[in-house]
């Protein structure tokens, strides 16, 4: 082929609109968000009870992962307009003009798609079933219907980032049990803690693109306290695992330290009034412990069932 | 007429990103594939011999 090829016009690109890398695309995936999904759903995968042929497995962590990324690249094409609005949000492919919102919607279908049937036909139907209810969730109830409409929108919507663990352990078992719904709870109630600290920094960001949520719609003060409230109500929840026996004592040792730590940030950013520097300075401490904290859990998980599953315990 | 309408001659750097994106789609499919075969072999096990002949 040669430079003076002429292609179709539909294909062409806008003149800002050079075509996306494969960067681009994997970036379109949240790939942060994924390193995150991949630990839950393996932390899933490893600690439930029963057994999974090891490429199986494999399969199922990696078709969680793309269903995860799937979900993230159609977060992205229905949010494209205020994400270009946002400075957070404003270097993603879309409003850089990368990729078009309409190429990110197709990617988005097509991958959750392949992720939904290959982990509901190579490992299980309950898994994928799963995996599909988990995308439509993020993807319709949080994205599309609760985001832009009420301030419990990361706290319903949360429950979608909380379902990999579940998925991980659906696709051993093929159901669902109090342990894997333990796990689920943990990333459900540290979810608003988290992203309210984070909003709480990002309110003129979220107020400029009229994003109701909880500091801009009942008041940083509010905000403060329903963040300790859900801090004291997510530490015992965070060591909970060892007395159903999903974690060890290394895990208890974690989770305890962890979890009084984060109500130690939580209790610094509630005394705070007022939205001041030092409020989004503290905001920003417990923002970076929030991702720190659930992390060292997962890991130590990981770690205590990679044990026991080597030494046959 | 917009520059859409009318057809555009590609840039070499458009071409490239095109072809790189063919590259890695044509590698996610072989990918998909080996899955597919992995997990055939996998939960097919001893079975693959076991047949009527």
């Amino acid at each position: 082929m040669t430079d003076t090829t002429q292609i179709p016009s539909a294909s062409l690109p806008t003149a800002d609109l050079v075509g996306g890398t494969v960067g681009d695309y994997f970036s379109l995936m949240k790939p942060r968000v994924m390193s995150l999904v991949i630990l839950t759903a393996l932390v899933g995968i490893l600690a439930a009870p029963g057994h999974i042929h090891p490429v199986l497995g494999a399969i199922a962590l990696l078709a969680i992962a793309v269903g995860a990324g799937a979900s993230g690249a159609l977060n992205m094409w229905y949010d494209a307009d205020i994400d270009a609005r946002m400075a957070r949000t404003a270097a993603r492919p879309i409003p850089r003009g990368r990729i078009s919102a309409e190429e990110a919607f197709a990617f988005g279908t097509v991958m959750s798609v392949f992720a939904v049937l290959t982990l509901g036909l190579l490992v299980n139907y309950a898994a994928g079933a799963f995996l599909a209810f988990t995308i439509l969730f993020y993807v319709v109830v949080y994205t599309m219907w609760l985001k832009r409409r009420t301030p419990q929108n990361i706290v319903i919507g949360g429950a979608a980032g909380a379902f990999p663990p579940m998925v991980g352990w659906a696709a051993v078992t093929g159901s669902v049990s109090i342990e894997s719904l333990l796990l689920f709870l943990i990333i459900f109630v540290w979810t608003p803690p988290h992203f309210w600290a984070l909003a709480l920094y990002r309110m003129r960001d979220y107020d400029r693109v009229g994003v109701p949520m909880m500091p801009n719609v009942a008041g940083p003060a509010s905000t403060k306290k329903q963040i300790l409230l859900y801090s004291l109500a997510l530490a015992p929840l965070g060591i909970a695992p060892y007395f159903v026996g999903l974690g060890g004592l290394a895990y208890l040792a974690t989770s305890t330290v962890c979890g009084g730590i984060f109500v130690w940030y939580a209790w610094q950013l509630f005394q705070i009034a007022g939205d001041d520097r030092e409020s989004d300075a503290a905001a920003r401490r417990l923002f970076g412990f929030s991702i720190l904290y659930l992390f060292a859990l997962f890991l130590v998980l990981l770690a205590e069932h990679t044990v026991r599953i080597v030494t046959g315990g | 007429m917009d520059k859409q309408e009318e057809g555009e001659k590609p840039s070499a750097e458009w071409l490239r990103q095109r072809r790189l994106r063919s590259i890695a789609i044509a590698l996610m499919l072989l990918v998909l594939v080996a899955l597919f075969y992995a997990a055939t072999i996998v939960r097919m096990g001893g079975n693959v011999l076991n047949r009527a002949i």
